[in-house]
C-alpha cells in the first residue's frame, strides 16, 4: 500500500464534506423552528417552507454536501472519507461553545477529543488502497505466460 | 369515558432489530455508493475532460449509484420508524457509532479496502466519540 495523499484541493473537498452537513442541518433546524407548527392535515405548507431563506440555504448546503461526498468517494476510500463526515460533529460542538456560548459537558469534550484523534489517525495514512492497474496486471500475466512457454 | 393510552416500549430484541435495520441499510447504501463512485472513476478528472455536465451524466447513468441511494433512503425510513418506537437518546448514538464499525468491515469485505490497524483504531475512536457526543 503506497502512501497516496490527497492534494490541497482534495483536502478542501473533504473540509467542505465535514462543514456542509452540520451547517445544512443547523440551517434546516433554524428555519423549521422559526415556522409555525405544520399539521399533517396541511402537508402543502411544507412546500412553501422550502422557499424560506434558512431552509433554502440548508437544502443548498446539503446538496453541496452530497456532491462533495460523492466526489471524495471517487478518489478516496470509504474508510478514509467517513471520519471526515464525523468531524462535522466536532465543528458543531466548537461553534456551540465559542459562538453560541453554550455549556458543553465533559462527555461532549471527550467525544470531541476522541473524534479529533480518530480523524488525525486516518489523515496521516494513505487515502486510497492501491490496486494493480488492469493493463499492468495483464502485462504481467502475459510475461508469466511467455515464461511458461 | 377516557381512553388511557399507554406507551409500550419495545423489548430488547425488537429494539435491537430496529437499530440493526438502520445500521444494515445505511452500510449497504454507503458501500454501494462508494462502489459506484469507484467504478465511475475520479470525478475531478471527468469534470476536467467533459465538464460538469459530463461528470453529472457519469453519476446518474450508473445503476449501482441508484441502488446505493435506494438503500440510504431505506435507512432514513428505518430511522424514522425506530424513532417512532424508541428514544432518540438510544437510536442516534447507537446507529451513528455502529454504522462506522460496520462500514469498516463492509469496506474491507466488499470494496477490498486495506483497513489497517490505523483505520481500525480511527473507526473505534470516532465510534466512541460519536457515542459520547450524541448521548
Amino acid at each position: 500500500m503506497s502512501h497516496i495523499r490527497p492534494t490541497p484541493r482534495q483536502y478542501l473537498v473533504l473540509g467542505f464534506v465535514a462543514l456542509s452537513a452540520p451547517l445544512g442541518d443547523s440551517c434546516l433546524s433554524r428555519g423549521m423552528t422559526s415556522l409555525p407548527p405544520i399539521s399533517l392535515a396541511h402537508p402543502l405548507s411544507l412546500v412553501s417552507a422550502v422557499f424560506t431563506p434558512w431552509i433554502a440555504a440548508g437544502i443548498a448546503l446539503l446538496i453541496g454536501f452530497f456532491a462533495s461526498y460523492l466526489t471524495a468517494l471517487s478518489w478516496a476510500d470509504l474508510t478514509y472519507v467517513l471520519p471526515a463526515t464525523a468531524f462535522g460533529n466536532v465543528i458543531v460542538e466548537l461553534l456551540s461553545r465559542f459562538w453560541l456560548h453554550e455549556e458543553v459537558s465533559w462527555q461532549r469534550w471527550l467525544g470531541v477529543f476522541l473524534i479529533t484523534a480518530g480523524v488525525g489517525f486516518v489523515a496521516h495514512g494513505p487515502s486510497l488502497t492501491e490496486r494493480p492497474q488492469p493493463e499492468a496486471s495483464a502485462a504481467s500475466s502475459g510475461i508469466a505466460e511467455e515464461q511458461l512457454r | 369515558m377516557t381512553v388511557l393510552s399507554t406507551t409500550v416500549q419495545p423489548g430488547f430484541w425488537a429494539a435491537t432489530g430496529m437499530i440493526a435495520a438502520v445500521v444494515l441499510c445505511s452500510t449497504a447504501g454507503e458501500v454501494l455508493t462508494a462502489s459506484a463512485m469507484k467504478s465511475i472513476g475520479d470525478l475531478d478528472e471527468i469534470r476536467a475532460r467533459s465538464g460538469l455536465k459530463g461528470a453529472i451524466l457519469a453519476v446518474v447513468t450508473c445503476p449501482r449509484f441508484y441502488a446505493g441511494v435506494g438503500f440510504l433512503a431505506l435507512a432514513f425510513f428505518a430511522l424514522l420508524f425506530a424513532l417512532n418506537h424508541l428514544n432518540l437518546g438510544l437510536v442516534a448514538p447507537a446507529s451513528a457509532s455502529l454504522t462506522l464499525v460496520t462500514n469498516a468491515v463492509a469496506a474491507q469485505l466488499f470494496l477490498n479496502e486495506h483497513v489497517d490497524r490505523r483505520r481500525w483504531t480511527a473507526a473505534v475512536l470516532v465510534c466512541i466519540g460519536v457515542y459520547f457526543l450524541a448521548h
